[in-house]
């Protein structure tokens, strides 16, 4: 049997064994169908929980697969193990990169959002920048993803903060439906307390709110709520926090009505107007933050309207009304009379969950008063009658409830209540003895029947909890069943050992008041029950016991507190207040977890108080210039269309060219390692230098400048990206950018970035073109032409920027640099600048200077870089040698001779000064 | 916001979890079970559960708990709406919303999740843009997808995210163009034993299916719109334009929606139009219960009522029911006590009733509740509230 088993198991880990391995050959094959397989049935692995991550290596190199859905699946794997695998994570950063830069709008969206999602602290930087390039997008598409990741990086890195509220400014300037929802959630999440941030903003937010998508609104509504209750003063509503009752008395005194007419501020009012018609959103989470920001906001005369919204919610499914019913119990308490004439909707049905009862249950008894107490004693009577045992429980109390708040009924309640007394049900006896008890300690002398008839059910009552409130009673006014308790204490007396502790404890109570007012009688059985206690096994019975007998028993030695005896039993205790659980809660901002919870959840943003004195409204004014700019200024012009480019670019990808033949080397652990390396290179020299093509002067408000990306250019791998920003500073719009009349040395070309159709005058821009250089400095000319003028302008790149990096291990680097000596080698000296002593500047500086890629290399004394000439390919090799008190020699190996002596001239430059 | 999703079947197993933001280890459920044992019902394992350092927020469809996991202050309702939307866009995805639909379907899933949220915050909710990005399956594509290997996921990209109007899809093409508006509505009502109402509303939806080429833009006008006394819109309809002129004006999503819902209140008088007798009597020292209950329609128009379903509650003292009815079937579930007869269609001319003994447990006492009676019936065009709609233009 044993052996069997063993077998099993085995065969089992080896077949788990062989799928690992098929899903390895699926995901090596070229094939896209296969490829899918492999990646559906890993993703099913995720799903169902099982670790998957043991294939990243084989999963992440598909990062660049041309079909669409291994690459969504692709997508999944890499967010999901990303963190777990941060170095190899890394390898796909560089397909995402080059998707910021694409031409269509989705995919640098989506490439946005991929990048963000990876959770590898080193990516940091790179993050950042992407985040604040696609804040600047022309798409607001992107700007939304851009406001998407904004929470993403500061949860990675909480100390880009100050940089992220600085994007989080910019966006929230975004006049865009699309951005807003998502903006404010960032802001919620990075900075919530920079309400500072809001006023500008404020009015544009309330006009656009009704345009924003849903869930957008919810975040937003919540957030100015808190924004309202800092910045718009509310002056008529001092007594907003007294009882409703207390006010329909000072209403009818005439000084109250003199009260000075309050002009509410119009930011206020616009807010209230705005979100009104989203009480009829069919989102019960728009609804319910419409109605709390009413409930904190609006005035007593305007808080109504939100009750038959939230009424309809009722109907929704059971977890939404769980929820709503929460808000709403706490609200009835504040504000009755909004859901009177809802009375109706919330009859209990005997459908409902008894979760949703028992908080109807709460609604009802919130809302009895003198006029409709008696038909919602009628319902009670109804639900008593109930199967559902908690739910009568909680009906019981219920009625307690109604009967300690309006005085009117109580004695029908009571009444009704010790009726309940003699039903079958013991746990309906139990609770309604519990809540008799209460009642009766208002007014004992009247019900001394009920204290007898109570009494007689000692006999049969088995709940320790209903024993207990009994005895309590008893014992506490025995006064008025003066023959009746003794027999009880003798009862008890009898069962003593068997019963509960809290029923123990309160035969003890019983028996040491009535040895002080009748000990003739009871003077034996009090010494017998406290004996009984002496010996009991629970110790808080024991100390009772001991406690008592000193405080009632006279001995000798008794203390001066025997003579206070009867004043500390027998004193005259406060009935107790049957409050709602629901009462106070709302200081919690309604329709928050917080508030479900009644306890301040992580992240909870307290709803501060009304001001003392009302803010500067002006704060919110905002210049006329920028309100009258259009909403849409955005087109959707390059929607779709260059899709088409998909097919080209992927092919001569430079991906494909330089990682893939490498990871089928399997040197993945060294790969990593650069691009580590090259990644901490990256970043630094992502502080790109930007040229200037066009002055504003010249261009007659239209300025330009570019700069040279770095980035692969896909349409062609030959040439070098050049990324153009233009910025129309005139007062009217500039139309139809283009550029032409191409003037180049022979060999080169150019690739136009697409027409600009329209520059909207204060608008900024971004184009990439590419152009082939040809290896060469030599300037390209051509003419970047307006609707109305044209302008002579040039591009001439340093010769660093005409270099790509590449990856080279230590190895492949020294065997390069061996077949590039002689004529090939040029070596300078040089000794280096004061601040650029230590490795890190060195690497920078160069990188800076010329696009190339760190070589890892195992002396500190050596830095090495590598690249390749974008047009034709040719390798440079760069090494910087660092020797005692700054000396150094700077050797670059290059076929190109032109271009290295060129190279040594910038790196020198670079270092030395 | 939402940092994990997981999928708990009626056994109480995890078949599916989805993570936006770092790995929430799905031990995290067991506070979840451990608050699903405390209920007695299903349906009372509370909606948010706070557990140390995370909170659960859970819904219950179709007898699956989908339970989002988060991790610091949001709105409840946010969660749950959200949770209900996935599963209305399952249902719309695959016909039913199963586990077993789920687990066929998984790949299909994770994508639409993976789609419908970023970081835990939603961003493509409407089914049409889902619709979009990835198709649903249908038996022909799953055939054509193994045999061809391509794919569900849409190849052009979704330019519905990006227009003015993101809950309808560009370029639609029909060769038959149609639209077809169903008002469904629901009365609830509570009648006490003599018969006399006690509340008593009406819940009307108009569902539309439009299946209509380019941007059309449709306006729908009421009778009598005074009716409606309480609306909520799908977000294509025009506020303003109902607020002035009570018309309903959009332009409508492609496909299946819920154009709006609406209230009518309980002061206009409902006729309901069933009435049931009952006789349900059970006498002391015997251990015998008599059960009579009569169905007849009332106030019909003429309009047949179908699909009766009458379910009750017996007290918990019946042991078994030996009942006859004079049409359709009935089944009695000695565990839950739980009555129902499928009585189909009601005929005015021989009214159908249940007749029959109840044995109780020997010994008991009389039960003294009245079991409360809930029936479900149809009635094909008609609306109860009198709403009839005036005219539609393109």
């Amino acid at each position: 049997m044993f052996v069997a088993s063993v077998i099993i198991v085995f065969c089992l880990f080896l077949s788990a064994e062989k799928e690992a391995k098929t899903n390895y050959q699926m995901l090596d094959s070229n094939k896209d169908s296969l490829k899918l397989e492999a990646m559906k049935r890993i993703v099913a692995m995720i799903a169902r929980g099982k670790n998957a991550s043991d294939l990243f290596p084989a999963v992440v190199k598909n990062v660049a697969c041309k079909n669409i859905e291994v690459k969504k699946l692709v997508y999944v794997y890499l967010v999901r193990y990303a963190e777990e695998q941060q170095d190899l994570a890394l390898l796909s950063i560089s397909t995402f990169q080059r998707g910021l830069k694409d031409p269509n709008q989705l995919i640098r969206a989506s490439a946005l959002r991929v990048l963000s999602s990876i959770r590898v602290t080193i990516i940091v930087p790179i993050m950042m920048l992407a985040i604040k390039e696609a804040a600047s997008d022309m798409s607001p598409y992107v700007r939304k993803t851009a406001a998407h990741a904004i929470p993403k990086l500061y949860s990675l890195d909480p100390e880009q903060k100050d940089q992220l509220i600085e994007v989080i400014e910019k966006l929230l300037a975004d006049k865009t439906t699309l951005v807003a929802g998502s903006v404010v959630m960032a802001f919620e999440e990075v900075c919530p307390e920079r309400i500072d941030l809001i006023h500008k903003n404020y009015r544009k937010l309330c006009n656009l709110l009704i345009d924003v998508e849903e869930w957008g609104q919810v975040v937003i509504i919540n957030m100015l709520t808190r924004y309202a209750r800092t910045q718009t003063f509310y002056g008529s509503d001092e007594d907003e926090d007294e009882d409703e009752e207390e006010k329909e008395k000072k209403a009818e005194t005439p000084a109250m009505a003199k009260r000075k007419p309050y002009v509410m501020d119009p930011d206020h009012r616009l807010l209230l107007r705005n979100t009104k018609p989203l009480l009829q959103s069919r989102n019960a989470a728009v609804v319910m933050a419409v109605a709390q920001l009413y409930f904190h906001l609006a005035p007593k005369a305007e808080v109504g309207v939100i009750a038959k919204a939230l009424v309809r919610l009722l109907r929704s499914h059971s977890e939404v009304q769980y929820v709503v019913l929460q808000n709403v119990a706490t609200m009835t308490i504040k504000r009755r009379g909004m859901f009177e004439p809802y009375l109706k909707s919330f009859y209990i049905r005997s459908t409902d969950p008894t979760q949703i009862k028992v908080l109807k249950l709460e609604v009802l008894t919130n809302l009895a008063n003198e006029t409709n107490i008696s038909t919602i004693l009628r319902e009670f009577q109804t639900y008593i009658k109930s199967m559902d045992k908690d739910f009568v429980a909680a009906t019981i109390q219920a009625i307690g409830r109604c009967a300690t708040n309006i005085g009117e009924v109580r004695d029908t309640c009571l009444n009704g209540l010790v009726q309940l007394l003699s039903n079958r049900d013991e746990l309906v006896v139990a609770e309604s003895v519990v809540v008799i008890k209460k009642l009766l300690q208002m007014q004992p002398e009247k019900h001394s029947d009920i204290i007898k008839h109570m009494a007689k059910l000692t006999d049969n009552i088995q709940v320790p909890m209903a024993r207990a409130s009994i005895l309590w009673l008893i014992g506490e006014y025995c006064e008025h069943v003066p023959k009746i308790a003794p027999d009880v204490l003798r009862k008890m007396a009898k069962s003593f050992t068997n019963e509960e502790d809290i029923v123990k404890l309160q035969i003890i109570n019983l028996a040491a008041k009535l040895y002080l007012t009748n000990s003739k009688q009871t003077k034996l059985l009090t010494q017998y029950v406290l004996n009984l206690a002496k010996y009991d096994q629970n110790y808080d019975i024991r100390d009772r016991a001991r406690f008592i007998r000193q405080l009632i028993v006279p001995t000798e030695k008794s203390g001066a507190l025997s003579k206070y005896a009867k004043k500390l039993f027998l004193a005259l205790k406060p009935a107790p207040v049957l409050e709602s659980p629901f009462k106070d809660r709302d200081h919690f901002q309604l329709g928050s977890l917080s508030h479900l919870l009644n306890a301040k959840a992580g992240g909870y943003q307290e709803l501060p108080d009304w001001p003392e004195a009302a803010p500067d409204p002006s704060v919110r004014n905002v210049e006329v210039k920028d309100s009258v700019r259009a909403v849409g200024t955005v087109t959707y012009r390059d929607t779709g269309a260059l899709w088409d480019l998909q097919g080209p670019k992927k092919k001569c990808s430079f991906h494909a060219n330089v990682y893939q033949p490498s990871l089928y080397n399997w040197a993945l652990v060294s790969m990593t390692l650069h691009l580590v390396l090259c990644l901490q290179t990256i970043a630094p020299s992502s502080a790109l230098k930007n040229y200037e093509l066009l002055h504003r002067i010249t261009g007659e408000g239209l300025s330009v400048e570019y700069c040279f990306s770095r980035q692969p250019f896909s349409p062609d791998a030959n040439m070098v990206a050049v990324q153009m920003q233009f910025t129309n500073n005139a007062t009217a719009d500039t139309k139809n950018l283009h550029i032409e009349d191409v003037k180049l040395q022979s060999g080169m070309r150019v690739k136009e970035f697409s027409e600009i159709e329209l520059l909207p005058a204060g608008e900024t821009a971004t184009a990439v073109m590419g152009i082939d250089f040809c290896d060469s400095t030599q300037a390209a000319n051509f003419q970047l032409c307006t609707h109305t003028r044209k302008f002579f302008v040039s591009i001439q790149p340093p010769v660093g920027e005409l270099m790509r990096p590449v990856f080279l291990t230590e190895n492949e680097f020294k065997k390069e640099q061996g077949q590039l000596m002689g004529m090939n080698e040029i070596t300078e000296k040089l000794t280096l600048d004061m601040k650029c002593r230590n490795e890190h500047t060195i690497v920078q500086r160069v990188t800076t200077a010329a696009n190339l890629s760190r070589v890892p290399c195992g002396s500190d004394k050596e830095c090495r870089f590598a690249g390749r000439t974008v047009s034709s390919s040719s390798l440079v090799l760069v090494t910087v040698a660092t020797k005692e008190e700054g000396a150094a020699q700077l050797t670059v190996n290059c076929e190109k001779m032109v271009i290295g002596t060129m190279l040594v001239k910038d790196i020198l430059l670079a270092l030395t000064q | 916001m939402i940092h994990s999703l997981f999928l708990v079947n009626a056994s109480g197993d995890i078949f599916l979890e989805k993570h936006w933001k770092s790995v929430v280890s799905r031990s995290v459920c067991d506070y979840f079970f451990e608050a699903q044992e405390r209920a007695t019902e299903p349906e009372n394992v509370p909606p948010v559960i706070p557990t140390p350092h995370h909170y659960l927020i859970s819904v219950l469809r179709h007898r699956i708990y989908f339970v989002a996991v988060i991790q610091s202050e949001v709105p409840p309702l946010f969660v749950i709406e959200f949770l209900h939307r996935v599963v209305d866009t399952f249902q719309d995805y695959f016909g039913v919303c199963t586990e077993a639909a789920i687990k066929d379907n998984v790949v299909v899933v994770y994508e639409l999740l993976e789609e419908m949220l970023d970081n835990g915050f939603p961003l493509a909710t409407e089914s049409n843009i889902l619709k979009e990005l990835i198709k649903p399956p249908t038996i022909l594509r799953t055939m054509v997808n193994t045999i061809t290997g391509s794919t569900n996921v849409g190849e052009q990209l979704p330019t519905g995210q990006l227009s003015v109007v993101p809950w309808r899809r560009t370029g639609v093409k029909y060769t038959n163009n149609e639209a077809y508006f169903d008002v469904v509505e629901e009365i609830d009502a509570i009648i006490d034993k003599s018969g006399s109402t006690i509340t008593a509303e009406i819940q009307g939806v108009i569902d539309a299916c439009v299946k209509l080429t380019g941007m059309p833009d449709l306006t729908l006008s009421f009778m009598n719109p005074r009716l409606l006394d309480d609306v909520s819109f799908h977000p294509c309809v025009r506020f303003k334009r109902w607020e002035a002129e009570r018309i309903l004006s959009f332009i409508p999503p492609d496909g299946n929606f819920r154009l709006l819902s609406y209230h009518v209140s309980s002061q206009n008088l409902v006729a309901i139009p069933v009435y049931v007798k009952h006789n349900i009597t059970f006498r002391e020292g015997s251990s015998q219960g008599r059960f009579d209950l009569t169905l007849g329609p009332k106030q019909t128009m003429g309009k047949a009522v179908e699909s009766v379903l009458v379910s009750s509650q017996l007290p918990r003292g019946v042991l078994n029911a030996n009942l006859n009815p004079s049409q359709g079937t009935y089944t009695f579930d000695p565990v839950t006590k739980m009555l129902s007869w499928d009585v189909g269609k009601i005929n005015p001319q021989k009214l159908p009733s249940l007749k029959g003994t109840m044995s109780l447990q020997a010994g008991a006492s009389k039960p003294d509740e009245n079991p409360s009676i809930n029936i479900q019936f149809k009635i094909q065009q008609m609306a109860i509230s009198g709403c009839t709609q005036a005219g539609q233009t393109l």
